[in-house]
Formats: C-alpha cells, structure tokens, sequence
C-alpha cells in the first residue's frame, strides 16, 4: 500500500478544525482576540477615571508646593499639557509598543521596571499562598464530605464559614496580635515574629518568617472558598451510582476515593482555580498594606494616592491581563478534563 | 389520607385528611426557623439595624446613644476600659464604644442601599435582557466581559479615587461594580423561565410582557435574588471596610468600622486593644450576614420543599 493520500492543505485545515483539538485551538483564538477590545475599555475607563480624580501627581501633601512654573514644565516634559484624548491616543500608542511610560513619582524609573520589582515580592507570596491553599482546602473538602455529619465534618464547616466570612485584613490584625504582640509582651521583648518589611537578602529564595503571616492572611479565604466547593461536589460524587458500583465491587476506600470519586469531583474546584486568582490579586492589596510588603498591591494604592497616572494604568492593564489569562488557562483546562464539555 | 370510622353500626364516613395548605413563604420561613445559626444572625442583625436606626435618628436631635463619638479627651488617650468608656478611649481619647455604636449606622447603610440600588439597575437589566435579549442582551455580556476583567476591588478603589472620597461615591462604586452579577442572575433565570409552560399559557391567553414579567417571571425567580442580595449585603460592608481601611474610603474622623481599624492599627503597637473592636464588629456584621444568607438559601430553595 502506497502512503495514504495526504489531501490538500486546505482539506488538512479543515479536518483539523472539524477535531476536538481544532476546536480547541479556535476557541482559545477567539478568546484571545477577545482580549483586545476588553483590555482597550479597561484602559479607557481607568484613564478617564484616573484622570477625573480631584488633585495631580504634583500635589505635596504636607510639603512644600512646588511652584506654577515647575508645575507647567513637568507638564509638559511628561505630555500632561496636551488635551485630554490627545494624551489617550498617544498612551494606547505607546502601549501597543510595550511602552508604558514612566513613573510620575519615582521620576524617570520606567513603570515596566517598577512594576517587576513589585512582583518579585508579590509572586512569591501570591505562590506560597497557592501551594498552600490547593493541598489544605482540596484535602479538608475532601475529608469532610467523606466523614460527613461527624464532628470533623462541623469543624471544617464552621471553619471555612468563618474563612469566607471573615475579612482578610481583620485576619491579619489577629495574627499580628496573637504571633507578634502578644508573644512580645509576655516574653518581655525578647521574642516575637516579624510582622512587617521585606525579608532578608540571605534568605532561602527570598522566603523566610516574614512571609509566614501574610502568606496565612492571604491563603485563610481561598482556602475556605476551596474547601467548602470541594466539600459540596464531592458530596455530589459519592452519591453517584458508579461510586456505588466500586463500593460493591469491594474496592478499598483508597482507590473509591482516588480512582473515582476525586476524577469527577474535583472539575468544578479546577474551574475556581481561576476566580482564585482574581481573589488572590485583590487579596495582594490588602495584605501588602497590612504587612507593608513593597509589592505590586501595596504599589496600587500608593499610586492611586499619589495620581502616578503611568503607573496606575500599568498595574491595572497586567491585572487585567493576569485575570484574564488565568480564567482562559481555567476554561481550557475544564475542556481538557471533562469531555462532556463542548465548546460554542 | 385517612378513613376514620365513625362508631360501629353507624355508615362509614370517610374523612378525608387535607394536608395543611403550605404557602411559600411560611414554608420557606419554617424552614429558616429551624437552621438555629441563621435564627442567631437575624437576632444581630436586628440588634445592628436597631442600634444603627436609634443613632441615626438620636443625631438629628443632637443626642448621642452612649456617648459623643467626635469628642476627643487628648489628657486620657489609649485609657483602657472603665464605667464611663467601657471600651477604652482611643488615640485621641475617643470613646471606643460611642465609636463602634455609631459606626453601624455606616455599615448599615453601605449593606443595605447598596442593595437597593442593585436591585433597581440589576433588575431592569436583568428582565430587559432576559425577557427580550437583542441589544440589551448583548450590551450586558459585553460589559461583564470588562467588569471581570477587572478585580472589583481595585476598580472601586478607582472610582472613589476619581469621586472624592464620601459615603455617596462609595455606594456608587459598589453598585456600579456588583449590578452586573444580579443582572445575570436574573437574565440567567428569565431565559429558563421563559419557556416554561405556565408562560407560554400566560402568553397564549394574551397577557402583555410587562403583565408576564411582574406576576410570572419576578416572582418566580424571587429565591435566587433574595439570597444573591442577601449576600451582597456583607460584601457591600467589607468592601466599604477594607476601602477605608487602606485609606481609600471615608475620610477621618468618620466613625466607620474601617477608618477605626485603619486608625486603630497605626497605633497597634500603642494599644492593640483599639483595632480589635472594630475589627470584631466587622466580623460579626458579615458573619451574621452570611448565616443568614445560607438560611435563606437553605430555606428558599424550591428542591427542599417538603
């Protein structure tokens, strides 16, 4: 037999399209085009919002106003002076170049290399925070639907109520107290862990007690959030008639659980996984302010305060960006493991 | 059903036993009676709305419930707890109590007009969208694609940024941002509604949309955006909350929850005691809140009906 015909490249496109995995490769094409315009009228409110905002960043609270004329001149060094869509269509411009300007506050520092420096200490929270939350909430969801209505059950429950109640800030400011203040004062200062600041340089890649709390603050709701849906659709499983089946089979808990129950329970926590992003992105701002941690939340708000219109915007766009890519890497996924999903 | 008979000899008669009838809210409120955690919540939140209303209306005559929560005492700043300030007195000398009295009003207000405003837009875009699709439909898809784009708390932050920071443009984010969820909700369960036959009979027997909307689609959609609302409720305080805390909501000396645990932790160090009040009736508000919103969840859910 000769080699089979190989069609023409056209008939190959299209069978590969008329696949699961072309259908895949379209969808994600779509989406990511998708992207453009969403990430256009992000910036386009964020800099009328910005903009609209009372004060500028010249404005010295408490210090020594700086006068009319040096106030015209970094104006005009930095665009400010042109009308107001004029300065929009520029900034998309640069944009679309991979410039994003420089920082209004920090003179001269380009917002590209501002906002890495940030990331370098929100990365590595944000990551211990997520190594943390996957194993803890899967692993307690799992076990409290497995041991339901027994105590373990009513802890787990009361707990992550309590996680997904409770705000985060108001977390820290207990773990502050109970880790710092309170150590410090029965031990007569002579201990008490660390609450705030970078950590040390020598510490092993950058991780060392001081991430301990706010790596705590961040992980307590999205481990709750975790929990509590791995509880329910794990629940769900166990009452489904092949669980039943290898339960009759006589199979032994471990592979019930491994080979059956987690398989199917676990596709609606993998489709959280992408609104924990989002959550783990908010929660970077308010623990980077209470454990002021010089990441790229605490950044956010300092540029909001001090109208970094530069910065502002490019904090914003790559937390867009970041969201937006997590929940396409999410959806992909959800298609990859659940073959009864079919894409539109 | 049940076939009594009545004394020997006599014809039978049969009684028939009709069950008790069961509207939905008595039954729904049955059930909630008997989720204990939720009863508890409503008894704070009772307490909260109480206290909120009686220092609203005692400031319009000048009174205070405890005390005057704006007057400072610089001679007795960080005092722990006595007769006169249960709570202690803060950094300025404060009363902690007044402080942590008054700021339900505040939380109160956030939860609960924010709502109202979100049923109002979320509502009408929700059943626009949902009922006649075209370009309402679309308009709302196209704007939650942007919204989830952006994490909600730092486009609130933005807004108030660019409003000033006031109460008014605080509830203004909160709705502008959180409207799109309930629109969904709502468009989510007109469509399924929609081709229900008790509307299509509701439409073959002449009835206008407007008149199908009202009395077949709002309330039988009900559960849902009660319990969605209910639970926006906390969310609404804890955004007005973390705002102020970072230093992005209300302005000092606002008795807010989250001026006073922002405040509060400046002076951690000093006085933990301070950011602990605040931080307490926080928790408390939203975990009340949130009981309250799994008892109705429970409660209304058309699937546990008995």
């Amino acid at each position: 037999m000769g080699a089979p015909s190989r069609g023409g490249a056209l008939l190959q496109v299209q069978r590969f399209l008329g696949s699961r995995g072309g259908h895949l490769a379209f969808y994600v094409f779509k989406r990511v085009l998708w992207l453009v315009p969403v990430l256009f009228f992000v910036i386009l409110v964020t800099f009328v919002l910005a903009h609209a905002a009372p004060g500028g960043p010249w404005d010295r609270n408490g210090g020594r106003e700086l006068s009319d004329a040096v106030r015209k001149a970094k104006d005009i060094k930095y665009g400010l002076d042109k009308p107001f869509w004029e300065q929009f269509v520029i900034y998309v411009g640069n944009v679309i170049h991979f410039d994003f300007g420089t920082s209004l506050q920090s003179e001269g520092i380009d917002v590209k290399d501002r906002i890495f420096t940030g990331w370098k200490y929100t990365a590595q929270i944000g990551l211990l925070a997520f190594l943390f939350i996957v194993p803890v909430g899967i692993g307690t969801g799992v076990i409290a639907a497995l041991r339901q209505n027994t105590w373990v059950d009513y802890v787990v429950l009361a707990l992550s109520t309590a996680g997904a109640a409770v705000p985060n800030f108001v977390v820290g400011f207990f773990l502050v107290i109970l880790l710092a203040i309170i150590p410090y004062k029965f031990t007569g200062g002579n201990f008490a862990l660390p609450v705030s600041g970078p950590p040390a340089d020598d510490a092993w890649f950058g991780i060392d007690i001081h991430y301990l709390m706010p790596v705590l603050t961040l992980a307590f709701l999205p481990i709750a959030y975790i929990g509590r849906l791995t509880r329910s659709s794990t629940l769900e499983t166990l009452r489904q008639d092949y669980v039943r089946t290898a339960w009759a089979k006589g199979l032994p808990e471990r592979k019930v659980v491994i080979g059956h129950v987690l398989k199917n329970s676990l596709i609606p926590v993998v489709t959280a996984l992408g609104p924990l992003f989002a959550i783990l992105v908010t929660g970077s701002v308010v623990v980077e302010s209470v454990f002021q941690i010089p990441g790229v939340g605490k950044m956010f708000i300092d540029s909001i305060g001090a109208r970094d219109y530069p910065v502002i915007l490019g904090l914003v766009i790559q937390f867009a960006l970041i969201v937006a890519i997590a929940n396409l890497i999410v959806d992909i996924l959800y298609v990859v493991i659940d073959p009864r999903i079919r894409l539109e | 059903m049940a076939v009594a008979v009545a004394g020997a000899g006599a014809p039978a008669a049969i009684d028939w036993e009709v069950p008790e009838q069961v509207g939905l809210w008595s039954d729904a409120w049955r059930r909630f009676r008997r989720n204990k955690v939720a009863v508890i919540g409503l008894c704070l939140v009772g307490i909260l709305v109480l206290d909120a209303i009686a220092s609203a209306l005692l400031s319009t005559t000048g009174h205070y419930l405890w005390a005057d929560p704006f007057k400072q005492d610089v001679n007795n700043i960080f005092a722990g707890s006595s007769a006169a300030h249960p709570f202690g007195q803060d950094e300025l000398g404060r009363d902690v109590f007044a402080r942590v009295l008054k700021g339900a009003e505040i939380s109160m207000q956030i939860g609960l007009l924010t709502q109202l405003i979100i049923l109002v837009i979320g509502g009408l875009v929700g059943l626009t969208a949902g009922y006649f699709g075209g370009w309402v439909d679309n308009l709302l898809m196209r704007f939650t694609d942007v919204m989830y784009a952006f994490p909600d708390l730092l486009f609130i932050i933005v807004v108030v940024a660019a409003m000033g920071r006031s109460l008014l443009s605080i509830f203004v984010a909160i709705s502008v941002v959180n409207w799109v969820n309930l629109a969904r909700l709502i468009r989510g369960q007109v469509l399924q509604l929609r081709e229900k036959e008790f509307v299509e009979g509701a439409r073959a027997s002449g009835s206008t949309p407007l008149k199908i909307i009202l009395k077949h689609l709002l309330p039988n959609s009900l559960g849902p955006i009660i319990v969605s609302l209910t639970f926006g409720i906390p969310q609404a305080i804890f955004l007005e909350a973390v705002l102020s805390y970072l230093g992005a909501g209300l302005p000092p000396p606002t008795p807010s929850w989250g001026v006073m645990t922002h405040d509060g932790y400046d002076a951690i160090s000093a006085d933990p005691v301070l950011v602990i009040f605040p931080a307490i009736a926080i928790a408390i508000t939203m975990l009340s809140f949130t009981f309250i919103g799994d008892g109705l969840r429970d409660a209304l859910d058309p699937r546990m009906r008995k």
